[in-house]
């Protein structure tokens, strides 16, 4: 039975490795592909991708398709844009959706309850069925700016940004996490003459590091991917984001490594983002002892 | 100054009612115990006087203020939880001097106010460390610390040693009753633990069922309880229940006995009795003696438990019921022999059945 055991021990472990490290293989192969492939000339690209040459620097290497994608579109401004968007968003989802969260869990009023479920009910709806009705709002909103009140969000920054800061998703992730941390210590806090705005602060979001990177994450992934919305709200490539400059590279000829080489660079931003939350995620769990 | 007061105050949440109507009178600088079973009370009635749960009915004051709206930051009130409550992500110093930061005080201030508490609790050498690097007297004492940095007029105390081990529980439990001879303050203290409450109180209040069934310094509970309930609620091993009957009255003085128990002549204060009733006769198993000669109660030894200074005896009645002897020398008794127990009827009670 001990040998068994032991032996069953060793063939579990080597079972586990094997299935993480295919995984990590189909993870990492595809962004392989695409660096690689970033590099070589279209007609090399296209023989190599039947086998396993694809995956190495090999050939004919060069940067050529970098200089061919900037020229094709403006790149800078498209991955600026989609930065500048997502990081704004981002920011301000986290602050709105925990404070939201904090007042749902901790805070006793009357007819939060109802909210609460109305607020889950949202979370049903696909964006695509109320895209429409939305765009005709935001046609019409005033926006005060550098000229003064004008009439109707399309084309800039904010109708990319302030449609997305609130979402049922997020705030339903930081009701679920501040459930869970202990009310005593926001009683105790209370008692020692905390203000709400005191406990939330100083209190709940010292211990809501893995809730904020894990929310974080999620909206980075939604706003760095927007191609609908943008795509209806902006007319001018100033504002655009990076998936919607994707339509670039498949305007007349498609150049298969102009596309691969803009594909890798607007990969960097996501990549940076995942080690930044990465290095604060393990700080957070260090600091605090509380484990999500 | 901190004097606490609650008239007739109720709390329901929906239609259960957890708190029926409750009476109480702490003085100022008055250590005061809050005991009764699980689920009496004890916790929300002391969430109330802290303002982290709303009162239903009635009225409440500390000190001269109606605080019945009040939120707990303006009640002038410290608590220490059960579970301790220290914030995890901040140091013991930090966290001893949360109250102070949140009202703006200096550094220095924070400093000295800090260093003076961890003196008094003996934690000078914890103050940089983190609470997950703490044991469990240690995270109780820097709850406490936290209270009392700010000098409150007003300590509340949910349970504060139920997660300790026995031997740390004597040792927390006597220096928490040092703390409140140095600071004087208003302590409102919630056990279960009747040893707690008979030792660090000067008033004991018991609670079962949301109501109050008696209130009183420790010693009169328990020489004089007011009914069953306190009576076998206070004091180690429980006080013996005996079913009697009435066989005379005269005056104050009731004569009762039963197929185990000779007459006897007990006082009658809880009455009224009549002949003929049946009543329950009260016997701390610390006054029952063992007979030299014949006495009052017959049986015979089903246990005994020698502790050393200390011996416990379950003695089976004629009529079957068990009785606990707690003998102050110890003794051996073969088991089943059969044994004659005494006790001085002054020391007995007298209850009517139901409570
Ligand atoms: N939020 C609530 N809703 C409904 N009932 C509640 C609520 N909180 C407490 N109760 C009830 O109130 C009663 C008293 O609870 P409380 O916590 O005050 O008891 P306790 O005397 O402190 O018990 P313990 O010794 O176990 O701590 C219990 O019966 C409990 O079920
Ligand atoms: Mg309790």
């Amino acid at each position: 039975m001990a040998l068994i055991s032991a032996d069953n021990r060793g063939l579990r472990l080597a079972t586990r490795y094997a299935v993480l490290g295919l995984i990590a293989v189909i993870f990492v192969f595809p962004l392989v592909f695409m660096v690689m492939s970033s590099l070589k000339p279209d007609q090399q690209l296209l023989q190599d991708s039947g086998n396993l040459r694809a995956f190495l620097p090999v050939g004919d290497i060069s940067l050529n398709n970098y200089t061919a994608a900037f020229q094709r579109a403006p790149v800078a401004t498209f991955v600026f844009n989609s930065v500048l968007v997502t990081g704004v968003t981002v920011l301000l989802s986290l602050l709105i959706c925990s404070a939201a969260g904090f007042a749902f869990v901790f805070v006793n009023w009357k007819g939060r309850g109802v909210l609460l479920s109305i607020l889950l009910a949202t979370l049903i709806l696909p964006f695509e069925t109320i895209a429409i009705p939305m765009l005709l709002m935001v046609a019409h909103l005033p926006w005060i700016g550098t000229e003064g009140i004008t009439w109707g969000w399309l084309n800039s920054y904010h109708v990319q940004i302030i449609p997305f800061i609130a979402d049922g998703l997020t705030v339903f992730l930081f009701v679920q996490y501040f459930k869970d941390l202990p009310g005593e210590l926001i009683e105790a806090a209370r008692v020692e003459g905390a203000s709400w705005g005191q406990i939330y602060r100083r209190i709940v979001m010292p211990l809501s590091g893995p809730i904020l990177a894990t929310a974080a994450i999620l909206k980075f992934l939604v706003m760095y991917n927007q191609y609908l919305w943008p795509l209806m709200v902006t007319q001018e490539e100033g504002y655009r984001p990076v998936m919607v400059g994707l339509q670039y590279f498949f305007q007349l000829n498609v150049a298969w490594g102009e596309v691969m080489a803009y594909l890798s660079l607007i990969t960097v931003p996501v990549l940076a983002f995942y080690l930044y939350l990465q290095k604060a995620f393990i700080a957070s769990i260090a600091s605090t002892g509380v484990k999500g | 100054m901190a004097r606490i007061s609650l008239k007739d105050v109720k709390k329901s949440y929906g239609n259960a009612h957890v708190i029926k109507g409750v009476d109480i009178e702490v003085e100022d600088g008055e250590f005061c115990v809050f005991v009764g079973p699980s689920g009496c009370g004890k916790s929300t009635l002391l969430r109330m006087i802290a303002g982290l749960e709303d009162i239903t009915s009635g009225q409440m004051t500390i000190g001269e203020t109606v605080v019945n709206e009040l939120p707990p930051a303006q009640r002038g009130v410290a608590m220490v939880f059960q579970s301790y409550a220290i914030f995890p992500h901040m140091t013991v110093r930090e966290n001893v001097a949360f109250g102070l930061t949140i009202a703006g005080a200096s550094k220095a201030e924070k400093d000295a106010k800090v260093a003076e508490a961890a003196r008094i609790l003996q934690m000078e050498h914890l103050l940089d460390r983190r609470p997950s690097q703490l044991s469990g007297g240690q995270r109780q004492r820097v709850a406490i610390g936290r209270a009392i940095v700010r000098k409150p007029q007003v300590f509340l105390f949910d349970e504060p040693l139920s997660n300790l081990d026995a031997a740390l529980r004597m040792d927390m439990r006597m220096e928490i009753g040092k703390l409140h001879n140095q600071l004087g303050a208003t302590m409102i203290y919630v056990t279960h633990d009747q040893v707690e409450a008979m030792t660090l109180a000067d008033k004991i209040v018991v609670l079962k069922d949301g109501k109050v069934m008696q209130i009183g310094a420790p010693m009169e509970l328990y020489h004089n309880p007011a009914n069953l309930f306190v009576a076998g609620f206070l004091g180690a091993p429980s006080m013996n229940f005996i079913d009697v009957t009435v066989q005379a009255v005269n005056g104050n003085k009731a004569l009762v006995s039963n197929a185990a128990l000779d007459p006897v002549e007990v006082s009658a204060a809880r009455g009224p009795f009549t002949v003929g009733e049946k009543a329950i006769l009260g016997l701390r198993p610390q006054y029952v003696q063992v007979a030299e000669g014949a006495g009052r109660l017959h049986g015979t030894v089903a246990l005994t438990e020698r502790l050393g200074a200390e011996t416990v005896v379950e003695v089976t009645l004629k009529d079957g019921k068990p009785l606990i002897a707690a003998l102050s020398q110890d003794r051996v008794f073969p088991l089943g022999a059969a044994v004659d127990l005494d006790f001085d009827p002054a020391t007995a009670h007298l209850f009517r059945p139901e409570v």
